[in-house]
């Protein structure tokens, strides 16, 4: 690998490169053995700050990024949008200086608006991670599934990967796209006409509305979560319905590859677009995608603070 | 080898050295008993690979071997831009309680060896760390010592020590090399 990371922030797949997605992909693959060992942590971080802003709830991406953030030896701050001055209606702009202010050196941003760590970006030296923006992108989720791919699969080109379920509110599905048409990838959405965005087949897609057609020939199944906060819109007439016509069982994966692996990236709903027993079951790699998300966030962690030094040297 | 470069060790040097750091290994510690040995990326992870099988040539017994890339433990993280690539860490072993040889192909600074001392640690409690290495040329900012070595190369600081092993280059050579020449 000869590239090197010169990007300050991480703010989605759709403009990184193919060897850059490659180089975060690669480096996640060193960090997977340090949570093995019987001192869980590297000094590579060590004195360096990280804020995690996290404006939307999150269990699972802030654990992991905030676990990430310490096996690198950095030292975190959390703030949550329902405790902080955010809700006293501070705006963006000065909570951004105010964190400039802390000498923070990289912050980790979930925000429910689509574009909110890009101009967050804009106001900060600090390096800006996107944890998750409204239903734009979630870029560490998707390379942690196109990680969790290639550890399986052992490559990601050529392989069908089919989405199924909320694909118009996912920003899951959106980083992936961007991502896996990147790496060679044949990606497969499936919904009813409402959840899919409109001219999604201009991301360079197959788009349908038939599960069994998404679950036919795909290798790789990521099933995306009905976003039930989000439903104050009736996008299908009743849950049930849904599950009727979408839902993941062992029945439709019949139709499937025998090597087919059901990915999801949490929290699921079990019962609605994915039963119980294929959680659980031998196809499922859903904890496996945790673990290695951990790896991956460290990866990202440490490329992104590299990439700051050179500026403070000139000033 | 390019034309402003000087050879210092040959295929048969290197390979006479190893053989002697094998035996001087199992001299010290009185065998294999409690020995492993851990390279450091990437051209100590040949050497040690090489080491291995002197040593068991030698003696009957198995050294097990590890890999450690010592990157995330080097002290210039903060200072440096942007960071260098990770390699993969690989100990298949507790090094607790072990005689651990550390291998790495040219000791300058003694800085890797710095790092790799805390990265080692990190994974047990080791009876005794050595350092093995095949070129020592000088220069130390760091009290470290090596306990074995293949050959002293006095340098200046303007010049180059480069290692070529045939694992990863055309074959087997070290050279010396003016910087920017």
């Amino acid at each position: 690998m000869s590239i090197k990371w010169q990007r300050k922030d991480l703010l989605g797949l759709r403009d990184l490169s193919k060897e850059e997605i490659e180089l975060i992909l690669e480096t996640a693959k060193s960090f997977r053995e340090i949570s093995l060992r019987p001192v869980k942590k590297v000094p590579a971080l060590r004195g360096k700050t990280v804020a995690n802003l996290f404006f939307e709830p999150s269990t699972r991406t802030r654990i992991s990024f905030e676990l990430a953030e310490k096996r690198l030896s950095a030292d975190t701050i959390h703030i949550a949008a329902s405790t902080s001055s955010v809700v006293k209606g501070e705006s963006l702009k000065d909570t951004a200086h105010n964190i400039e202010a802390l000498k923070v050196d990289t912050v980790v941003m979930r925000h429910a608006s689509s574009g909110a760590p890009h101009r967050l970006a804009q106001h900060l030296k600090a390096s800006v991670i996107n944890a998750g923006d409204g239903i734009n992108e979630h870029p560490t989720q998707a390379l942690l599934d196109m990680f969790t791919i290639l550890e399986k699969k052992k490559k990601i080109e050529g392989l069908r990967v089919s989405f199924i379920g909320d694909i118009l509110h996912s920003r899951v599905a959106r980083s992936n796209i961007w991502g896996l048409t990147k790496l060679g990838a044949r990606v497969t959405v499936c919904a009813p006409k409402t959840l899919l965005p409109n001219q999604v087949e201009k991301l360079g897609v197959q788009v349908t509305t038939n599960l069994k057609d998404a679950v036919k020939d795909a290798d790789v199944i990521n099933l995306l979560r009905i976003q039930l906060e989000r439903q104050s819109q009736s996008f299908f007439p009743s849950i049930r319905e849904y599950a009727t016509a979408y839902q993941i069982d062992s029945k439709i994966l019949q139709n499937a590859k025998p090597e087919v692996m059901i990915m999801h990236p949490g929290p699921v709903n079990r019962g609605i677009e994915i039963t119980s027993d294929v959680v659980d079951g031998p196809y499922s790699v859903i904890l496996d995608q945790v673990t290695y998300g951990l790896a991956v966030r460290m990866a990202v962690l440490y490329l992104v603070s590299g990439s700051t030094h050179q500026e403070e040297a000139q000033t | 080898m390019e034309t402003n470069e000087k050879r210092v060790l040959d295929e048969q040097d290197i390979q006479r050295a190893l053989v002697r750091i094998a035996h001087e290994i199992l001299e010290r510690n009185h065998g294999t008993q409690d020995l492993v040995l851990i390279g450091i990326r990437t051209r100590g992870v040949y050497l040690a690979e090489r080491l291995k099988k002197q040593i068991e040539a030698i003696e009957k017994g198995n050294v097990p071997l590890g890999t450690l890339d010592i990157t995330l433990y080097r002290d210039d993280l903060g200072e440096i831009g942007p960071h260098p690539a990770v390699g993969q860490t690989d100990l298949p072993f507790n090094p607790s309680g072990k005689i651990v040889v550390l291998v790495d192909d040219v000791l300058y600074t003694g800085r890797t060896i710095r790092a790799a001392l805390d990265a080692v640690i990190d994974f047990g409690r080791p009876k005794a760390i050595q350092l093995a290495v095949l070129i020592d040329r000088g220069h130390r900012e760091l009290p470290v010592k090596a306990d074995y070595v293949g050959k002293n190369i006095p340098t200046s600081k303007a010049e180059e020590v480069i290692l070529r092993l045939c694992e990863g280059d055309a074959k087997d050579e070290a050279v010396v090399k003016r910087r920017n020449a």
